[in-house]
């Protein structure tokens, strides 16, 4: 089983329909999907038309007193399932900070998942937090939506510093142009520096997984992967 | 992930147009209009004696839109492995080989990405997860068709109010082409999505009230098909499978063996002569075998001279059965024989296998010509007609009596000449026993349903295990003396390598270390079987029927 999380620091950049078309694609392609939407403001569970209502909450899933497999839902496409968002989530940091090894919880709840599927998407909500850490434990890959900003820029170099100061095992990050608009100048500037500056570092594999993965940035008007 | 909640059964009568029942007026739910229905096409396949189907499996052909899946499932319907065959598979596979063609043991070959045709052995099936399914199921029979039909399958999608799909509706409508035509109900299966088990069920319950939809059960497809077609799943097998009353004259009961003995004879028929595996041939030798046994050790219960008149007509069919039979056991033991090897390479027994497939090929033709031949059907329907006049009324003795006195003395035999077999006896005496032991293992199996399965089973064990032993110390001696004929015969042929001929004499030397193995054994085994204990228990078994 493979774990990518769609993760960013700034919000509004695009990791939900990051998740929600390469969870689709996978799913076409013949893999067992599983995708968790995370984030309370439950718009993944929206796209697919299931209510956003876990039963017993963040709290019964983080505690262990529900398993997460009662609480997964089939969305019309084959082969793809959603682990809807709650209200409740909006708590999982505190949640998080009760139970034990609060880092390895969601990597811990995931385990029992690997023999029914064969790729987990995590569509995590913004910011930095305990949340954020437990993901980055938890994911084989960090998938970063990045608008051709300079506080984009700054965000990814921000989380990259973070992941390569973190203990044991650190998912790799492939950072990908979401969202570009030709008609900016700073968007044109930055499309065509960037992969040169950043070349030694995260962006080294951008490119070449983006292709890889084949994404499909049809939700993004003018996207070049 | 979807989980099959509910089969229903659509009637055929008036006012049952699925279009008008699924639309589940008044109700919550939303149904899709039916996509335009897809034909599938669809062949069953099982071997002879049903080993899918006794292992709760099913392996289907389905066809539809020019691509063929081998698709094998459990007992729930979950897929196990599927396996895309047919021209249009992507990668090449070993073909089907005509009818007829096959050979046991015979090693796969890719073909130019030809159809399957049925029967058909594994080794024609592509390598993958689903042939490594069916192996060990399978073995070396062959698969055959035991159904076709054709459905017309539409899907429908049950909507919630939030438009949310919570259930897929699918309506067969299948028709049976094979092995008899015959339209099965429409049936209807929901599943329900994961997660939406309750809002299913509650549709479902809207959907059992309608008129003109009943329960269908959990009968599988293959079931209903063949309920169309007037067959049932799992109809034939080599075990005797006669229900017997202690009370019963025994020229009745034994009459009744006699006759399923022939049945399973018969069956085995077609399938020897097509040589579509070597079971067939092996089912049918045993139960020419188990014939020439009742008649020996019971045939004076029958009327007249009728044992006598019949013995030398299946001595005749024993006879023709025995060379191809002998050249099936060295095939199919041929990969182990080979992989023993240590001095000799695998190729420098080519020759011998090429030699062996020529005889096996040669022998098969003439057991086919004996098998159509006017003796045989002369032989069929005289037998028929002389069990059929065995009188039904009442004669002494009963059978339970029969058996007890039979078995009892079958087995006074082998407790006699096992007792008298030491350590420099000549190899001839062991063949004797082994006879002996079989004729009591026959007798223990016709009047089988006699007796108590637990102690019937506890007491053939011992006797299992004795026959085991015996049974190798006679086949490796059987072979040892086939290879040297063999080797002379190659000679005169020219057709032996000095290689070829080493490797055989490594064979026959590691066929006579396994024969001294099991002379090792058999003074344990037989020590088992004369135990006090497992006498009693003979004792005992014939004794509370009788």
């Amino acid at each position: 089983m493979k774990t990518f999380a769609t993760y960013n620091i700034k919000g509004g950049v695009g990791k939900t329909a990051t998740a929600v078309n390469l969870g689709y694609l996978a799913a076409r392609d013949g893999y067992r999907v599983l995708l968790w939407d995370l984030d309370p403001q439950a718009a993944t569970s929206f796209l697919f038309r299931i209510r956003p209502r876990v039963k017993g909450g963040g709290k019964a899933l983080i505690r262990g007193t529900r398993s997460i497999d009662d609480a997964i839902k089939a969305t019309d496409f084959d082969g793809l399932d959603l682990l809807p968002a709650d209200f409740t989530y909006r708590n999982l940091d505190l949640l998080l900070g009760a139970a034990k090894q609060p880092v390895r919880r969601l990597g811990s709840l995931l385990a029992p998942m690997s023999a029914e599927y064969d790729v987990v998407f995590l569509d995590c909500p913004p910011g930095i937090s305990l949340l954020s850490e437990s993901v980055l434990q938890a994911a084989d890959t960090l998938l970063v939506p990045l608008i051709p900003t300079t506080l984009s820029v700054r965000t990814l170099d921000q989380l990259t510093e973070f992941v390569s100061g973190l203990d044991g095992s650190r998912p790799s990050i492939l950072a990908f142009f979401s969202m570009i608009d030709r008609r900016k100048r700073l968007h044109r500037e930055i499309l065509e520096e960037l992969p040169a500056q950043r070349r030694a570092t995260t962006l080294a594999g951008m490119w070449t997984c983006a292709e890889r993965l084949g994404l499909a940035l049809a939700a993004y008007p003018g996207a070049t992967a | 992930m979807r989980t099959v909640l509910r089969q229903f059964v659509l009637s055929r009568g008036a006012g049952a147009d699925p279009d008008e029942i699924l639309r589940l007026p008044g109700s919550a739910f939303a149904v899709s209009d039916g996509n335009r229905p897809a034909t599938l096409r669809r062949l069953w396949l099982d071997t002879f004696d049903w080993r899918l189907y006794r292992s709760g499996l099913t392996l289907e052909q389905v066809g539809t839109r020019g691509v063929t899946q081998l698709v094998l499932s459990g007992r729930d319907g979950a897929v196990i492995a599927a396996e895309q065959v047919g021209p249009r598979a992507a990668h090449g596979h070993p073909a089907a080989r005509e009818n007829g063609q096959a050979r046991p043991g015979a090693s796969p070959h890719p073909g130019p990405g030809g159809r399957l045709t049925w029967p058909a052995r594994l080794d024609a099936l592509p390598f993958g997860p689903l042939r490594d399914h069916l192996g060990p199921v399978v073995g070396v029979r062959a698969l055959l068709p035991v159904a076709r039909a054709v459905s017309a399958v539409g899907d429908r999608r049950v909507l919630n109010s939030d438009d949310k799909t919570i259930a897929r509706l699918t309506v067969d409508r299948m028709s049976v082409t094979y092995p008899a035509a015959g339209d099965a109900a429409p049936r209807l299966t929901v599943t329900a999505l994961r997660g939406y088990q309750s809002q299913a069920q509650r549709m479902i319950d809207l959907l059992a009230a309608v008129p003109g939809i009943a329960d269908g059960g959990s009968q599988p497809a293959l079931e209903t098909a063949l309920a169309a077609a007037g067959r049932r799943p799992g109809d034939y097998s080599s075990k005797i499978d006669v229900r017997l009353a202690p009370q019963m004259p025994a020229a009745a009961a034994l009459a009744a063996v006699l006759t399923a003995l022939f049945d399973t004879l018969e069956a085995n028929v077609p399938g020897t002569v097509r040589d579509l595996d070597p079971e067939f041939l092996h089912d049918l030798r045993i139960a020419v075998r188990r014939t020439r046994s009742a008649l020996k050790l019971a045939g004076d219960a029958l009327p007249g001279d009728l044992a006598r008149r019949f013995r030398a007509e299946f001595k005749w069919l024993g006879d023709l059965t025995t060379p191809t039979r002998d050249l099936d056991v060295y095939l199919l033991g041929y990969p182990d024989l080979a992989g023993r090897l240590l001095a000799a390479s695998a190729d420098d027994l080519a020759p011998f296998r090429d030699h062996l497939e020529r005889s096996r090929a040669a022998e098969q033709r003439k057991l086919a010509r004996g098998l159509r031949s006017a003796r045989f059907t002369r032989l069929a329907a005289g037998w028929r007609d002389a069990l059929a006049a065995v009188p039904a009324g009442r004669s002494r003795p009963a059978v339970a009596r029969l058996a007890a006195a039979r078995i009892a003395r079958a087995h006074r035999r082998v407790i006699r000449d096992g007792s008298a077999i030491g350590p420099t006896s000549p190899p001839e005496s062991l063949h004797e026993l082994r006879k002996r032991c079989k004729e009591l293992r026959y007798l223990l199996e016709f009047f089988a349903s006699l007796y108590d399965p637990a102690q019937h089973w506890q007491a053939v064990r011992e006797l299992k295990a004795l026959q085991d032993c015996l049974g190798e110390f006679q086949d490796t001696q059987v072979q040892q003396d086939e290879i040297r004929a063999f080797a002379a015969q190659m000679l005169e042929e020219r057709a032996a390598p000095a290689a070829t001929l080493l490797a055989m004499g490594e064979i026959a030397a590691g066929l006579a270390a396994r024969q001294r193995e099991a002379r090792t054994e058999f003074a344990g085994r037989f020590r088992d079987f004369a135990s006090p204990a497992s006498q009693t228990r003979i004792r005992a078994l014939t004794r509370a029927a009788a």
